[in-house]
């Protein structure tokens, strides 16, 4: 039945998490290498993103954590000599690596057969004329669309299709370099861009406004095909799909329209050749059955993640299975067990996916959305109405607001119109405060063209929200009004606020008294099973989400004191990703085999802690301390692990603690010693470990007058928030009252404290696991840049190769006694800064980090897997090696996504910007990281370099990589300042003048523009400046014009001194496992 | 909004279940099926196949997109698949007071109270359908607290009678002269015809349509037990011997199936979904199907001239049957769809080019 000459397959991976590619990448890998491993097939994974589930042991036979570049593919291919390689789960970059391979013929050389879908028909796809093309073949009706190649067609293209279109780059991620043009200036600006990142780009009819519509699809190679889960955005086209909201299935399409739709698909797939999964986006016109295929996706996706987790099916799953030979009708369905692969889910619910963003984390950036995408990340909620999803979905996106309404929202009637027509991330609460304000649905609806059935469900949301309003007190709501609101997705906070009138002092307190009212009068939510099928077949699924629409539960409670929970990491956000959903899965997977049944909480369909099969339970729901409450009242657990999910998870420490849920590993108390910075202070006091001075923000007198006391720069922050939201260096007054406000914002309930800033100093992490406060595990890692950048945005390497021995010992030294005081049980990490001989902490949490899989994989002694027995009081191993043993290093390197996000100011802060990382391993630092700086898009530069060296510091920094360049016949361009230096050092260089001086030449802007630059290294020399200056302007334009740029002097020498000690050819390939200490 | 009256939905086992009525407001008693599709209440509602059904709607939101209008094309409504609604009543989770689509004139609410048919929200449909899935489908009633009433079982009556014709209809004027049994038909396979260029006699279910000029036998769906049928099964046994195309659906098959001799039985809960998975007998085709029955063929009593067409791939339960040298052939699944998938309305091809075939032969 299927070819049983495939004995070894490559799996192509997507690399480091970046906008358009996330973490669902890391699900349908793991799939396909699930699906391959079931029959017996050797597997060859190249992925350098280490933090991913797929790069590690059990999933994948070996792992090479090298670039997914055809060059270091080659290199595999030529090592393992593979029968065949999957090029359909790494997303675009996995892709577009198979496309090249297959035009160099690299694939046919080495006989390497591309499994599933052929690369003909996935070209088909890519190259947008030649889709059109095909699509016309069969009478599919595609946007009228004109392929140019240069300014002039383009022009002489719009003159045929007529504004408004829409521009296209061809073979980008998520619609990079798209966007909307109504006249010839809007034209000429997004044209020129687009050509940067393809040579070939689109003018397209516009058809802004219509229905958004997706299918999944699947056809094996018996010309079956069955489309899993149709899909309906919320946003009308205009907006990225991405960037969307999107219910499944879809809800506004009759019979006649979905089936229209359903059975192009199929025609389209079977056209077009796909073998597995594709993803057709169509555009519906709201008013007609008029429609245009907008997309197709020759591999699997964002949406087919989410379709799959939305359904149950597991199309990556089977889409791998179909590439090996298999019929849909030969294979299982996965929940049932009994039925077939070959059907199409039936929901007997509603799915609701929201967009997470993160666009106040960059200075700079526009933050209205439109044809390119900018979220990071996504969450999925599921109910059996639409206002109970969008009300859950709301909340589990993590920006502080509760729901459609109760959130602290006022925008004035200017704003909600700017907001409804040039909608932003927060175009849902302008349609809140809309209907606050009076406007009626058509009103609303004419502004976003959002179809008029979500308005009016908003609407129904509204309403209830003005009867709550009304209700003064518990006693006087009706148990009617009540459940209705339940039913309606309101948390008990949300009704507290209304009801109970709290203010958010007394909101914690006042939302348990909504919580025990409700209970006595027994309205409480069912647990439903997510079964493929609506309830037609019985089966053991364990897919499970919460309700308040039913009156029983589809499951048993054992209760039986062998369950444990524990909480993921929710919306994948800058600061916390993939990392953590590492952690969570070990953590699960280590709970398991210690013979507990693990039951997960999480709702991010990007993961793989919420497949079904990676857990005894998995409740796809909040991590609100309310729905934590309800599942743990039916568990009744013999634990709750918090320690794995990151700051989410964290945050709910004390307020389980109160109501005596048992928390596994260290006592929350102690978990709130370490948050709470004044607690956490004191307790360094009394240990005699040094901190940064700080102080606690209580008048803006006492903040100035300790200012005046440690000096600027100063860093502001508020306590409880990971990735530093809303932290920032300061060097003025001004600024510092700034930014004191903007912190104020964040979170009242906990201060905001001010900081002695210290630089030039080496920043240096140690992730450790202890038990009952005596440490049995740890790794120190060093960070490449000073300390300044934000720890998720450094540059990391393990084992560290420049640290004193002293040093070392005294961080230990630190940990222990932290361990101690805090009587740790589990993971926690410490970040410290080293200087002049001083050591000083300058965070600790009590939990796993961003780092623990890095270190983890590095080290080959896996962290969470220790932190879990050790919470669970299992026996465990301790590492019998020293960190100082390995014969190779680890380099970690952050993956940023600055291309996507338009004007944002590529420079790093306090403020975490990166949105994924890759880790790679190498025989020495410099090995390890250029292959990691390779991984996350820099390539090696061939000959013209531009320096803009900064501050003197800086520049000081980089004489000795410039020497270096020079004497390897590079030429160096540089600005004023730089170029009087080096020809001061004696290195020759070419004065380039600012962009601001545009009468002189060579101009910085010209040579970026016409692409004559290979690297851009630019310093900034003040990181907190938020003008535009000539600064940004050349790093803006290094990643507009798709440049590699450095902004950190210590990082770009490093790659400097690595670049010039190795050629790319002459990089190790070496497995994981061959990486042996 | 007014004051929503409460009603109960009561099973014959006892169960009880209260919810609000949206629809016309009368005491109605039924077997209480369950449907798994996720679109298409028009569509199903006017499927005569549901006579004398409750119809449990498992998709929580219904009402969304309205009711479409009831313009005619060719004498058939064009988006309805007969001229009412066939349901006894309607249960669902959450029922959209309002509505949202291009060619909706109407809520559905309203067109239940048109019809007379009751219909009731905030229904626990998951854990309904349940029930019936461990005891099969069982009798039920919709039950206004001033209007008591008795439980009734539609399959001891002779439903087909009830759903079909009482007079001989034609329509279109195509090359094909195809007489169409009408059980309970859909208006879709009336359509699926006329796209075909066919002339449709339609005649009621135990019309002797022997002394009729046509060239081939379509015997439509229908509700029911279909050995409540001898009529028609008579008519069909008459036919056969002229070897003249046959093609059924749904009903259509189970009583080609009796007419050929086999048996037909009742399923615990029936087939209701736009999901059905069958293969093509012999071949690694795989089908998704729209489908809508209570009854099946017992595969294992088709006489030995006959042969399974079809099968589904879940419960291996018979999907279709054919004759091993004559042109007949029909299928338990819904070719014609609307509502479901058209991935097998080919089969209609396959029929008109059966009955070219017996003209170009007959012509010899």
């Amino acid at each position: 039945m299927i070819d049983k000459n495939i004995k070894k397959v490559i799996v192509l991976g997507s690399g480091a998490l970046k906008i358009g590619e996330a973490g669902e990448f890391d699900y349908s890998g793991s799939q396909a290498l699930k699906a391959l491993k079931e029959e017996n097939i050797e597997t060859i994974l190249i992925n350098p993103n280490i933090a991913t589930i797929q790069t590690s042991t059990d999933i994948a036979d070996r792992i090479y954590f090298l670039p997914v570049t055809p060059f270091f593919v080659e290199q595999v291919i030529i090592k393992e000599k593979p029968d065949g390689i999957l090029l359909a789960f790494g997303g675009q970059t996995a892709l577009n690596c198979g496309v090249a391979l297959f035009r160099n013929g690299i694939l046919e050389k080495y006989n390497v057969k591309v499994l599933g879908t052929p690369v003909q028909s996935i070209i088909d796809t890519e190259d947008r004329e030649i889709f059109s093309g095909k699509l016309a073949e069969i009478d599919v009706l595609t946007p009228r669309s004109i392929a140019c190649l240069n300014m002039e067609e383009a022009f002489a293209a719009v003159k045929i299709v007529g504004y408004p279109i829409i521009i296209r780059a061809a073979y980008t991620l998520g619609g990079l370099g798209s966007g909307f043009c109504a006249n010839d200036e809007e034209l000429e600006s997004l044209a020129s861009k687009a050509f940067t990142y393809s040579p070939q780009i689109l003018v397209e009819e516009s058809i802004k406004g219509w229905k958004e519509v997706e299918y999944e699809v699947v056809r094996d190679r018996f010309n079956n095909c069955i489309t899993v889960c149709n899909m309906e955005n919320f946003d009308p086209l205009g907006i990225h799909t991405g960037e969307s909201i999107v219910v499944a299935p879809s809800q506004t399409l009759s019979n006649s329209e979905y089936h229209k739709l359903r059975a192009l698909a199929i025609k389209i797939i079977r056209h077009i050749g796909i073998v597995g999964e594709c993803n057709v986006q169509y555009a519906l016109d709201p008013h007609s059955e008029d429609y245009r295929v907008i997309e197709v996706n020759a591999r699997l996706s964002r949406s087919s993640a989410l379709a799959s987790k939305a359904t149950g099916y597991p199309l990556a799953f089977v889409a791998a299975k179909l590439g090996l030979g298999y019929g849909l009708h030969q294979l299982n369905n996965q929940v049932t067990k009994v039925t077939t692969a070959a059907f199409e889910p039936a929901l007997d619910y509603i799915v609701c996916k929201i967009p997470r963003w993160d666009l106040n984390k960059f200075s700079g950036v526009s933050k209205n959305l439109g044809s390119s995408m900018k979220s990071v990340g996504e969450i999925m909620s599921i109910g059996r109405s639409f206002e109970e999803a969008i009300q859950k979905g709301i909340r589990m996106v993590g920006i502080g607001m509760h729901g459609f309404v109760a959130n602290k929202e006022e925008i004035t009637i200017e704003q909600i119109d700017e907001e409804l027509i040039h909608p932003t991330d927060r175009r849902i609460f302008a349609i809140a405060e809309a209907f606050n304000k009076g406007y009626s649905v058509d009103e609303i609806y004419e502004k976003t063209k959002i179809d008029r059935w979500f308005l009016q469900k908003l609407q129904n949301i509204h309403v209830t929200k003005n009867k709550l309003e009304e209700v003064n007190s518990l006693q006087s709501l009706d148990d009617s009004l009540l459940l209705q609101a339940k039913k309606e997705g309101y948390s008990d906070f949300q009704i507290a606020r209304l009801v109970l009138k709290s203010s958010n002092k007394e909101i914690n307190g006042d939302l348990m008294k909504v919580r025990e009212w409700r209970k006595s009068k027994n309205i409480l939510p069912s647990v439903k099973q997510i079964d493929t099928l609506a309830g037609e077949y019985p089966a053991q699924t364990n897919y499970l989400y919460l309700t308040y629409n039913g009156n029983e539960h589809d499951i048993e409670f054992p209760r039986d004191n062998k369950s444990v929970i524990v909480l993921g990491s929710g919306a994948y956000r800058i600061g916390s990703s993939v990392e953590f959903d590492w952690c969570s899965v070990n953590a699960i997977t280590t709970i398991h085999k210690e013979n507990y049944r693990s039951i997960m909480i999480n709702y991010n369909p990007e993961t793989v802690s919420t497949d079904y099969d990676t857990c005894d339970r998995l409740y796809f729901d909040e991590l609100t301390f309310e729905r934590v409450m309800d599942i743990v009242d039916l568990e009744v657990p013999k634990g709750v692990v918090l320690s794995m999910g990151g700051q989410i998870p964290n945050n709910l420490a004390m307020k389980l603690h109160r109501q005596n849920v048992p928390i596994l590993g260290t006592s929350p108390l102690n978990i709130d010693r370490a948050e709470d910075r004044k607690k956490f202070s004191s307790l360094c006091d009394t240990l005699g470990i040094d901190q940064p001075r700080w102080s606690e923000l209580t008048t803006i007198e006492d903040i100035y007058t300790f200012v005046d006391e440690v000096g600027f720069p100063v860093l502001i922050r508020p306590s409880y928030v990971l990735s530093g939201a809303a932290m920032n260096v300061v060097s003025n007054r001004d600024q510092l009252e700034h930014f004191l406000n903007l912190a104020a914002n964040v979170s009242k309930e906990h201060p905001v404290v001010v900081s002695e800033f210290i630089e030039q100093a080496k920043e240096i992490e140690i992730d450790a696991v202890a038990k009952n406060g005596e440490v049995v595990a740890y790794a120190i890692s060093e960070h490449v840049e000073f300390a300044g950048v934000h720890s998720g945005d450094a540059t990391i390497v393990f084992p560290p190769q420049k640290l004193y021995v002293e040093t070392i010992r005294r961080i230990k030294k630190i940990a222990k006694q932290i361990a101690k005081e805090l009587n740790i049980t589990g993971p926690f990490n410490m970040q410290l800064l080293a200087k002049d001989n001083d050591i000083k902490v300058i965070e600790c949490n009590l939990r796993a980090s961003r780092s623990f899989p890095f270190v983890s994989k590095v080290m080959k002694y896996n962290l969470i897997e220790i932190a879990t027995q050790v919470m669970l009081d299992a026996p465990f191993q301790s590492p019998d090696k020293s960190l100082f043993e390995l014969d190779y290093v680890g380099v970690k390197a952050p993956q940023f996504s600055f291309a996507r996000l338009l004007n944002a100011d590529p420079v790093l802060g306090v403020d975490m910007s990166s949105t994924g990382e890759v880790g790679c391993i190498g025989e020495n630092f410099y090995e390890a990281i250029l292959k990691s700086m390779l991984s996350v898009g820099y390539t090696i530069p061939k000959k013209n370099i531009l320096i803009s060296s900064g501050p003197a510091r800086s520049k000081v920094e980089l004489i000795q990589s410039a020497k270096l360049l020079s004497e390897r016949g590079f030429n160096l361009f540089a600005t004023g300042g730089t170029q009087t230096f080096l020809s001061d050092n004696g290195i020759e260089s070419t004065r380039v003048y600012w962009p601001d001086e545009t009468d002189k030449h060579p101009n910085t802007l010209e040579l970026i523009k016409e692409k004559k630059i290979d690297l851009v290294i630019n310093i900034p020399k003040d990181h907190t400046s938020r003008e535009i200056s000539n600064g940004y302007t050349i790093r803006r334009s290094a990643i507009d014009y798709s440049i590699p740029l450095i902004t950190n002097a210590r990082v770009a020498s490093a790659f400097i001194y690595a670049f010039c000690k190795y050629k790319i050819e002459d990089l190790s390939i070496k497995s994981w496992d061959e990486y042996k200490d | 909004m007014t004051q929503l009256r409460k009603v109960k939905l009561i099973l014959e086992d006892g169960t009880t279940f209260e919810g609000k009525s949206f629809g016309y407001e009368k005491s109605v008693a039924g077997e209480v099926v369950f449907y798994t599709a996720m679109t298409g209440y028009p569509e199903s509602l006017t499927d005569p196949s549901y006579t004398g059904q409750i119809l449990v709607s498992t998709f929580p939101l219904i009402g969304n997109y309205g009711v479409p209008s009831d313009s005619k094309e060719q004498g058939l409504y064009e988006f309805y698949e007969s001229d009412k609604i066939h349901i006894s009543g309607l249960i669902v989770s959450d029922y959209s007071f309002e509505y949202s689509h291009w060619n909706a004139i109407k809520s559905l609410g309203d067109w239940l109270k048109e019809n007379k048919v009751p219909g009731l929200f905030g229904i626990d449909t998951r854990a309904l359908t349940k029930i019936i899935r461990v005891k099969g489908s069982l009798l039920g009633k919709i039950e206004f607290e001033d209007e008591v009433i008795d439980f009734y079982d539609p399959n001891q009556e002779n439903l087909v009678a009830i759903a079909s014709t009482d007079k001989v209809e034609v329509y279109g004027n195509g090359e094909h002269r195809v007489v169409l049994v009408d059980c309970g038909v859909k208006y879709n396979i009336i359509r699926c015809l006329l796209d075909r260029n066919a002339t449709v006699i339609v005649v009621p279910w135990d019309y002797d349509f022997s002394g009729e000029d046509f060239d081939g036998i379509f015997l439509s769906n229908g509700p029911g037990d279909p050995a409540l049928c001898d009529a028609t099964v008579e008519n069909i046994r008459k036919t056969m011997a002229v070897e003249k195309p046959i093609m059924g659906i749904c009903l259509g098959n189970q009583l080609l199936a009796r007419a050929a001799g086999a048996e037909t039985y009742k399923l615990k809960f029936g087939h209701r979904s736009h999901n059905q998975p069958v293969l093509l007998q012999g071949t690694d085709r795989c089908f998704i199907t729209s489908q809508n029955h209570g009854f099946a063929v017992d595969t294992k009593t088709l006489p030995e001239d006959w042969e399974p067409l079809f099968t589904n791939v879940n419960d291996q339960t018979n999907e279709g049957i054919r004759h091993k040298t004559k042109p007949f052939f029909s299928t338990q699944f819904h070719p014609e769809a609307a509502s479901g998938p058209v991935d097998t309305e080919f089969l209609f091809d396959d029929f008109i080019q059966n009955v070219v075939e017996y003209k170009r032969t007959k012509k010899k």
